[in-house]
């Protein structure tokens, strides 16, 4: 949250927090109720992902204040995104160059 | 000598130094949980069944391994745990100390309930000789998770800190003071969002 923000404004923002907290609850709700269906491997790992997406957005603008906050911060987490990408997309095109694996001469 | 910018926000950035520094540590925390997510990816892809064989018998789905309803209280109580360390913060800047040691006493609750479940899970497995030793399904689970329970134990003692003997800032440099509890918040919903994502990947995929 910016560092200019007033008791006034934080008052207003308790009831977004007990809000979010109900979507939150709600959200794991819905999670779990769907893993029980026992849905294949993709629709289960697409459901599971978006709601989890949803979740950690809710928890990281309000309860972390990012829906208000100053650009250095997303500059940051814009860099932290891309460094993740690369650190993923490495790990995993690597299954695909193992000992033992078809080698495309 | 003073450290700069704890209350005032520093002019070229705009925020106090300490938001920044915890938020350059959170990225690292990202490059961290998300090695061990990418190898957690890793792993699975190439499993022909998953969990699979774990000392001596067939799990094919995580549901015959780890308790989902258990994992499913524990995720709403770090959810809880999120919304009580951000009203703590939120009492602070109403000038409400009472209410703040309510709410940091209550996150502190959380955390160690949290704590005592996951050590009941633990006790579960190793009870049934489900030891991380047993298959890449218990590695990666018991990495995932320990590490994560370890990020709790820390939150947990900068909470309990701040609670005690931490909070007779209040009195000398109440700014200073209301921001270190948003920086300490900030580092307790990344542990909530790091369990956001570990508890569907983990348990119910």
């Amino acid at each position: 949250m910016s560092d200019s923000t007033h008791a006034e404004d934080v008052k207003k923002h308790v009831r977004i927090y007990i809000a979010v907290f109900g979507a939150l609850a709600a959200l794991t709700v819905v999670t779990v109720a769907v893993a029980y269906l026992h849905l294949s491997i993709v629709p289960a790992l697409i459901v599971a992902l978006f709601i989890a997406s949803i979740k950690g957005s809710l928890v990281a603008a309000y309860f972390m204040h990012l829906i208000s906050e100053k650009k250095v911060i997303f500059a940051l987490l814009i860099f932290t995104v891309i460094f993740l990408a690369v650190l993923f997309v490495l790990t995993i095109s690597s299954y695909h160059d193992q000992i033992g694996g078809h080698i495309v001469p | 000598m003073d450290i700069p910018y704890t209350v005032t926000a520093r002019p070229d950035t705009g925020v106090y130094n300490a938001k920044v520094g915890i938020w350059l540590f959170l990225a690292s925390e990202v490059m961290l949980f998300g090695g061990l997510f990418s190898a957690y990816i890793f792993l699975r892809i190439g499993a022909p069944a998953w969990p699979g064989m774990l000392g001596g018998q067939l799990y094919k789905t995580s549901f015959d391994i780890l308790n989902v309803p258990i994992g499913t209280f524990n995720t709403m109580v770090l959810i809880a745990s999120s919304v009580t360390i951000v009203m703590s913060w939120a009492s602070l800047m109403m000038n409400d100390f009472g209410k703040y040691k309510r709410y940091m006493g209550l996150t502190i609750l959380c955390g160690l309930a949290f704590l005592v479940v996951k050590a009941f899970e633990y006790n579960a497995k190793f009870s049934h000789g489900l030891f991380p030793a047993e298959g890449n399904f218990l590695a990666i689970y018991f990495t995932l998770t320990g590490l994560h329970g370890l990020h709790v134990v820390g939150g947990i003692i900068v909470n309990s800190y701040f609670w005690g003997p931490g909070s007779k800032m209040w009195k000398t440099d109440p700014k200073r003071f209301t921001n270190r509890i948003e920086v300490a918040g900030l580092y307790w919903h990344f542990v909530d969002i790091v369990w956001i994502f570990l508890f569907p990947t983990i348990y119910l995929l």
